[in-house]
């Protein structure tokens, strides 16, 4: 009863919420908030790509007898002598009995590509640049290596280049692409809604209202109204850019959009896990901050307090980034168990290792911090919106009250 | 009086904020039915009662209840609140504006806009129901907001200083609305710092002074209080009579004001009539609520809430 009438109110407050700000010229600025870095994106998108693609360190397999393999991994070290600081192209010996569409799928090490035929016949297939370093590198080892075997002044041997549109090694370098981009949406949507959520309740306290809420339902409902309002609102954009995203790719790029590379648990399932992972991201931020909003009684105020939080969310962005690349390392499941993180470790993860249960513990984990939260921001919302309450005391304040 | 027939109780309630003490020990009984008023100088703590009261704040000890329910917010659907700050979305057209207060106290959105169009219509707004509330004028905001506390036919008004702001027409318009609301039964309780609407339109009052109840009861048991005052001119400037005249006596140019002697107006004449003071005039008047007030809660009081203490107003 008490329950249905705490839901009844907060959708009362949402409700209002969601129509005035979906209803408002901002909401459309809101909407094409994202076409910026879009636009930002297609200027430098050349640039960024060909970077991408030969930043990732590279693994190439190769098909060759013990001896060759070995000369040729000499050669790379010695590569690697020369051009000090620079990426050298990984070496991987592959069984000479391998396939080679079959290497070219494997995970551990994500392969680039495959290089066969010998240091006499070389021929290489991959996902390269046609001119990148990858190919001069593989070029001077095999030149090297030929010199090395017995044939000193034996003349360069012509690599036959086979280019391909993907390979494990590309598609890791484009997943952690995936898992770094699917963060930092996730980032800038909960950083600009929860800033938005606080204009909107210190707009509510400076026009009085709050006061005409709190007479007339619970503080908590308005806390929960104000916070899911939000977060529908920002549900909405969300599929509006997905759809409109999606529309545009189908629409201008070659081979639409079966040519994205795929996130390793799959696209639908990126794509459900995304508003997910942004939910419980928005929700424990959003209640920290409402939670701080109440204190504050003037936007100033609000940018004192948030400052602090504001700052520790972006450390915690940053702690969940360093696991990108090594989804199974220490630092990347630290990040998946802290709370605060937690949202930010398990996109990323979902771009690049399949295994779906890990979300399942994960989101039940988030959900249950989520609902701490909620109950103690929800708490401090209503000791301080409307100074109601008992006054906060320490526990030693509590115990001389309670012996006097 | 049968706590079944109070729509708002209150007892020994208190409200500290750090070293103030807001409200102090105060204790309210409004009957169902009745226009109450809650008097008192800017300050004094009537809006922290108001909030108590409507468990917007929580006191920090003391009891309430709220048409028979200890937590006022389960009261809220038969509840209407008019805070002294008025507050409204300024881009909600006026017809949503009623609705959604309505909503707030459970009231489905559909009926909300069709009471509040009529409600709109009743005064004179009709034509504003598609608007939004920025462009209305600050008297016409009032109203409408007015009209959100009532849009869900509460049993219950709360109205903190509902006369402020407002012109000469409106606040009679409002006192109408009052009366109207009263005739059908609601109550309506209201904080005024103007005593002449309390006296117009009250039957029971509280007078709050620093956070304390001075006086609680009907407005003729405040004016009980006083002895009726005696208005005085003579023809003769000395003699006899004089010895009629109590201690304490006031004089104002020609006329003479005091309080009647509890032996009553008779042995006053006579006294007067065989001292030879050529009564010119003599008139016995009921003390008003203001004399009241001022008895009870004190000039300074009085002076703070704007009223003239009682021998400036008989300058």
């Amino acid at each position: 009863m008490k329950l249905a009438r705490l839901g009844r109110s907060a959708y009362v407050i949402g409700r209002r919420d969601f129509t005035a700000t979906v209803m408002s010229k901002a909401f459309l600025l809101f909407l094409l908030g994202p076409l910026f870095p879009v636009l930002m994106g297609a200027a430098f998108g050349g640039i960024g790509a060909q970077i991408e693609q030969e930043a990732q360190k590279p693994v190439v397999a190769v098909i060759a007898s013990a001896d060759e393999f070995a000369q040729l991994n000499r050669s790379r070290d010695k590569l690697s002598l020369v051009v000090r600081g620079e990426r050298v192209v990984a070496l991987t010996r592959a069984d000479p009995s391998a396939s080679r569409d079959q290497l070219l799928k494997q995970e551990k090490p994500p392969v680039i590509g495959v290089l066969e035929g010998g240091l006499d016949q070389p021929r290489f297939t991959g996902a390269v640049l046609a001119d990148g370093p990858t190919i001069h590198q593989l070029h001077w080892m095999l030149d090297d290596a030929r010199r090395a075997k017995a044939e000193p002044r034996a003349p360069p041997v012509a690599m036959m280049v086979t280019l391909t549109k993907r390979s494990a090694g590309s598609v890791a370098s484009a997943r952690s692409l995936t898992a770094r981009g699917g963060q930092a949406l996730l980032f800038i949507l909960t950083i600009l809604l929860a800033g938005m959520l606080l204009s909107q309740l210190i707009e509510e306290k400076s026009n009085k209202v709050i006061e005409i809420l709190a007479a007339a339902v619970p503080v908590d409902a308005i806390f929960l109204g104000k916070l899911f309002a939000m977060l529908a609102m920002s549900l909405l954009g969300i599929a509006v850019w997905v759809a409109a995203g999606a529309a545009a790719i189908a629409l201008w790029t070659d081979g639409g959009l079966g040519n994205l590379p795929e996130p390793a648990v799959g696209w639908p399932a990126y794509l459900a896990l995304v508003p997910v992972y942004f939910a419980m991201s928005y929700l424990l931020i959003g209640a920290v901050f409402l939670g701080i909003g109440a204190q504050a009684s003037t936007v100033r105020e609000v940018q004192t307090l948030s400052m602090p939080v504001t700052m520790a969310q972006v450390v915690l962005f940053a702690f969940a980034s360093t696991g990108v690349g090594n989804p199974d390392g220490m630092q990347a499941i630290a990040a998946a168990v802290f709370p605060l993180s937690s949202p930010f470790a398990m996109i990323g993860r979902a771009a690049e290792v399949p295994a779906l249960w890990p979300h399942l513990a994960a989101f039940l984990w988030q959900a249950l911090w989520v609902a701490l939260i909620l109950r103690g921001a929800a708490s401090l919302f209503r000791r301080s919106v409307l100074k109601s309450g008992p006054a906060f005391r320490w526990p030693w304040q509590k115990q001389r009250q309670s012996a006097s | 009086m049968d706590a079944g027939n109070l729509a708002v109780e209150a007892r020994d309630l208190v409200k500290q904020f750090g070293d103030t003490r807001a409200v102090d020990g105060v204790s309210l009984a409004v009957p169902e039915g009745a226009i109450y008023g809650i008097l008192g100088p800017n300050g004094a703590g009537k809006t922290t009662c108001l909030r108590l009261l409507l468990g917007i704040i929580d006191p920090s000890s003391g009891t309430r209840r709220l048409l028979g329910h200890e937590r006022p917010l389960e009261a809220a659907s038969q509840v209407g609140y008019l805070p002294e700050e008025r507050g409204l979305y300024p881009a909600m057209t006026c017809i949503e504006a009623i609705a959604f207060l309505g909503a707030l106290r459970g009231l489905p959105l559909k009926e909300g806009r069709q009471r509040g169009a009529e409600l709109l219509a009743g005064h004179d707004l009709a034509d504003w129901a598609g608007k939004p509330i920025r462009t209305l004028s600050k008297g016409m905001a009032q109203t409408v907001q007015l009209l959100g506390t009532i849009v869900h036919k509460p049993r219950l008004i709360v109205l903190d200083e509902p006369f402020s702001g407002l012109d000469a027409i409106n606040q009679g318009k409002l006192e109408a609305l009052i009366r109207r609301q009263a005739a059908e039964g609601v109550t309506i309780l209201f904080s005024t710092h103007v005593i002449a609407h309390a006296e117009r339109l009250c039957e029971r009052i509280a007078i709050i002074a620093r956070g304390k109840v001075a006086f609680e009861g009907g407005v003729d048991e405040a004016r009980g209080r006083l002895r009726p005052i005696v208005h005085l001119r003579t023809r003769e400037s000395d003699g006899p009579w004089r010895s009629a005249i109590p201690e304490g006596a006031r004089r104002s140019g020609d006329e003479w004001m005091f309080e009647l002697p509890a032996s009553g107006p008779e042995p006053l004449l006579k006294a007067l009539i065989d001292g030879g003071a050529g009564i010119e005039t003599l008139s016995i008047e009921r003390p008003g609520l203001h004399d009241a007030f001022v008895a009870i809660a004190g000039e300074a009081a009085a002076r703070a809430m704007g009223e003239p203490a009682p021998a400036e107003a008989a300058a």
